[in-house]
Order: structure tokens, then sequence, then C-alpha cells
């Protein structure tokens, strides 16, 4: 099985993010990662292919610093990786899935996995994006998947419920987590991952049609009132929930 | 500028969200209609009149009762070139964060996802959105000739403005090749975090799963969905669907309890747009207390069930 696994370099987790004076975003001090979500779509790929056999290419697109989250996922025991070269990564996720669609087309996938949404600009969008583009199927924040001859079953997570989806292959598939446990890369898979060239390719960029003005950092709240040391402050709370705010 | 709004449901009923983005569009004072597409849908004239819709447009198939990505996603990209719009409202739910984008990709149009506030600026939208799960706020322009925007639910409120809805049928081609074949029942019926108006959750000083019956009752009583900090889903004590924080759910009740969560920075950005925070922790230096509206510092095994007690007398 053919598979390629989508993934992006985003800030860790506990970053919190600055904004410089002109209201961008201040990457100076930023610790990046491989995406979280990123991660269980590498695991299920290598999980595939430990059933089925065959090859996982990574394919990232952005600047150089995008190397280190190849070398994490090849690290994990991804066989390639391609790097679209970019300045910078689009503000326009079509963008984004436009480049990474015509490099797709270029391999011969029989699956491709990502992660549901990255987690710094959180679209969500580009799992649905490749599937128009491709013309395949494509079906995300998915939390089970099968995979038996030409067809795929997953468990779609939505609101309150999951969906039971079928389709066939090729297909995109947006990992959310619970599909897995992502494995740890053992320092053999570190060692081997450095030797592993990654092909980088020039990116086939459209313009952006959706543009960030500037950031803000949210509303600041107003500092909270400390009703009571014990359970016996529990009635004055539930009066001002519902006299003072009035939500219950 | 003229909007549709799509007007999401699920096994024929309509959902909320369907109402608040008709809201929106009115309070954008712009023209605009509704899309709905299903199979059979009980009084949708009588539904969506009372929110104010005038012009409905049901694309209807028997075949369309479950939502299909791609399916759905050529009936609303025509849908759109049909009803003549240039502004497409969906909710920003699972479905419409999935339909959303595929509908986008059709058109060749830019798609906001996830937005918290939207108005006209001239002849443009100006839009805001979470990003990094709501540590920072993006003010975004579409510049495509449609524009594509999710709305998160709970931001604006369903507004009565009772209308008479004229709704017009039409049959709805069948060309798919992704289909839901059935959802699942384990889960059916649970409030989900994002679409609930209230959520208690716990975190690490719940102390376990066997201690979820508090979180339970309490969110029983009040009406809401229960969610859990990342440490309580690492720990194995609750399913990640109940997650709150960058790398769960990004929500925005009217009340926010949080019970034994200390508030880790990922999860004070998926939760720190809530309108009122009550925390409940035992260490008074935990940084929820600095988001928290109302905070009682004191053992949660001693609050939470004078909680529940106060609220059942």
């Amino acid at each position: 099985m053919n598979i390629a696994v989508c993934i992006k370099q985003t800030p860790d987790t506990e970053t919190r993010i600055k904004l410089t004076e002109a209201k961008t975003v201040d990457e100076s001090d930023i610790n990046f990662i491989l995406n979280p979500y990123d991660e269980f779509a590498v695991e299920e790929a290598l999980k595939l292919r430990e059933k089925f056999e065959g090859e996982v290419t990574v394919i990232s697109l952005g600047p150089d610093r995008v190397n280190s989250a190849i070398r994490s996922a090849l690290a994990m025991g991804a066989d390639k990786a391609i790097r679209i070269k970019t300045d910078s990564n689009p503000t326009d996720p079509n963008v984004t899935a436009g480049a990474l669609a015509a490099e797709l087309k270029k391999g011969n996938y029989d699956l491709i996995l990502l992660g549901k949404q990255a987690i710094d600009d959180d679209h969500a969008q580009i799992p649905a994006l490749l599937g128009d583009k491709l013309g395949i199927p494509a079906v995300s924040v998915v939390v089970k998947l099968e995979v038996d001859g030409g067809k795929l079953t997953a468990e779609r997570e939505i609101d309150g419920a999951h969906e039971l989806i079928e389709c066939s292959l090729p297909a995109v598939v947006g990992a959310q987590r619970g599909l897995n446990e992502p494995r740890y890369a053992s320092l053999k898979g570190i060692m081997k991952a450095k030797k592993i060239p990654i092909e980088e390719v020039d990116a086939e960029l459209s313009a952006d049609q959706l543009q960030v003005v500037e950031f803000n950092y949210p509303p600041q709240k107003n500092p909270g009132k400390i009703i009571g040391d014990s359970a016996d402050a529990v009635p004055e709370l539930l009066r001002l929930l519902h006299e003072e705010a009035k939500v219950i | 500028m003229k909007i549709l709004v799509y007007a999401e449901q699920r096994e024929g009923q309509l959902r909320k969200i369907a109402f608040e983005n008709i809201a929106l569009a009115k309070q954008l004072g712009q023209p605009f209609e509704v899309a709905v597409i299903g199979a059979e849908i009980a009084d949708l004239a009588g539904q969506l009149g009372r929110y104010g819709a005038e012009k409905v447009v049901f694309y209807k198939n028997d075949s369309l009762g479950n939502y299909s990505p791609d399916g759905y996603a050529k009936i609303l990209a025509e849908a759109v070139t049909k009803q003549g719009a240039d502004v497409l409202l969906l909710g920003a739910t699972s479905t419409g964060k999935d339909l959303g984008p595929r509908t986008a990709s059709i058109l060749n149009a830019a798609m906001a996802t996830d937005c918290t506030h939207v108005e006209v600026d001239g002849d443009d939208l100006k839009i805001t959105r979470p990003m990094y799960a709501g540590k920072v706020m993006a003010t975004i322009r579409l510049s495509s000739a449609v524009k594509v925007v999710t709305v998160r639910p709970n931001v604006y409120s369903a507004v009565e403005a009772p209308a008479t809805a004229e709704v017009q049928e039409e049959a709805a081609a069948v060309d798919f090749t992704t289909i839901v074949k059935e959802i699942i029942s384990g889960a059916k019926g649970k409030l989900d975090v994002t679409e609930a108006d209230i959520i208690v959750s716990g975190g690490r000083g719940m102390k376990g799963p066997e201690n979820w019956h508090l979180i339970e009752g309490l969110a029983e009583l009040f009406g809401a969905a229960t969610g859990a900090s990342r440490a309580a889903v690492d720990a194995g004590w609750r399913p990640h669907d109940e997650q709150v924080g960058q790398t769960g759910k990004t929500v925005s009740p009217s009340l926010y309890v949080a019970v034994g969560i200390s508030g880790a920075i990922q999860h004070l950005a998926g939760m720190s747009s809530s309108k009122y925070i009550v925390a409940i922790n035992k260490d008074p230096d935990a940084p929820i207390f600095k988001l928290a509206d109302y905070g009682i510092v004191a053992d949660l095994f001693d609050v939470v069930p004078r909680m529940i007690e106060e609220m059942k007398a």
C-alpha cells in the first residue's frame, strides 16, 4: 500500500503566542513540533504499512524549519519525505491544499492521511479540500479506520455521536485524537531518519484569497472573585449564577 | 451582498445553529435565503419562519437523509449559484466544517472556519476567528467572489422573528461516492460540548473515573454537557470527544464550570471565551482562578456534593 501523509509543523501546545507591534505572530520564541493530529496520521500509516506492506511518504509544505517536523515523522518510521518549498505558510488553506494536491497527483497513492486540523490556524479544511481537488472521497475527524481491499470503513466523530462511513480507495483520511496511540521514535529510528534525504520541490501556489488583516489578543477577562474557601460558599455561588450572571 | 444560510439537519431535525445563522444574516442587514438538504423534514416552513426566514429552498431526495460529504457539497455549491449568493453561512459543526471546505473548493471560494464575529464592512465582510485554539484572535478578509463562513455555535443567539416562509422544493440529484452508512447509536443523544450552553468539566483533581458521577450529577442538574481536561483524557478517565482545549474542542458556552482543573494554557485557550467561568479547586494558585468569574478555593469533594444537594433542594 502506497501511503502519503501530509504533515505540518506547528507551535507546541504550551506555547504562549506573542504578537509583534505590527500585530503579526512573533515566531522568535516558538518551539515548533509536528502537529499533534498529524502524529496520529503518521502512526496510522505505519500500522497500515505493517499490515499491508508498502511505503509511507511524508509530504510537508513550508520553509526550511519544517524539515525538523519531517524528521520527526521519518524517525517514527516513514520511508520517504518531500518538502514543498515556500517562504512561509500560505494564509489561505485553499492555496496549501492546491499545492499539496499538485504534489500528491504525481505519486500513485492508495491512501492520503493527515491530521484533521493543524493546531495553529485551526482551519480544519485541508482533508475536505484535498478530497475535492483530487476528486476522491475524503473522511475527516476519523477515530477508527479499517482498510480492506479497495475499500475503507471509517468511524468519524461528529457532535455527540459517531458516523460510520464507507468509501472506495484512493481516499483522504483526516485523523482525530483517539485513532491510535502514536509511537515514540526509537534512537535507531532517529539515526536512520537523519540519513533519509528530504526531496525538495518548488511550490505551485495560487494567490491567497483569505487574508489575515491582523491578530489581537482575546479580550481580557476581569479578575474573578473568590467567593469562599469552603463548601459553605456554595449557596452564594448559586445565587450569583442565578441573579448576577443569570445563567441558571 | 446576498447571503445563503445553510440550515443543517440531522435525522430530519433542524439544528439550533440554523436558527442562529438566520439571526446573524438578519443582523448583517443583507438579503438572505435558506438552503436545506435532506429527505424528509417535518414543519420546515413553520420552524424556519419562526426565526424570520422568508425564502427557503429544500433540496430533497429520499437518499439524502444522511449526510454525504461529496453529495451534499455538489448540491450546496449549485444552490449558491442558483440562489445567487455571495456569502454562504454554515455552522462550525462537524458537518459544517466538512461540508464548508468541500463546497468552497468547488466554487473556488475562500472559507473562514469557526468564526466568532462577522460584520459587513462596505462590500466586504470583516470576520473574527480564534486561532491557536483561542490564544489569539485573527481578523480575516476573504477576497474570493463567493465567501464561505462557518460560524461557531452558541456565539449568536437564535431570535424569534416570525415571518411567513415560502418553501420551494427542488429534486436534488444524487451523485456521491461517500455516504454515512449509519449514525452509531452508542453515543447518540449525548449533548456535545461544542453545542452546550453549560459545560461541567473535570480535571486531574477528580482523582479517577470512579468519581465522575459528581460531574455527571451536576451536569444533569444544570442541563449541561460534560467536559474534561487533557490530563483526564490522557489518563484514560474520559473519552477524547469530551476534551476541551487545544488538542480537543474549543467552546464558548454561557457557563463553564471547571472542577479540579488547574488551567494549563492549552486548556484555558479552549474555554476562555465562555461567558461565565466557575472554578472549583483547592489550590489557590491554580491559573484557572485568573480566568474564573467565580471561584471557590476548597476541596471539590466537599463543594460538588454540596452543589448537587443545594440544587436539588
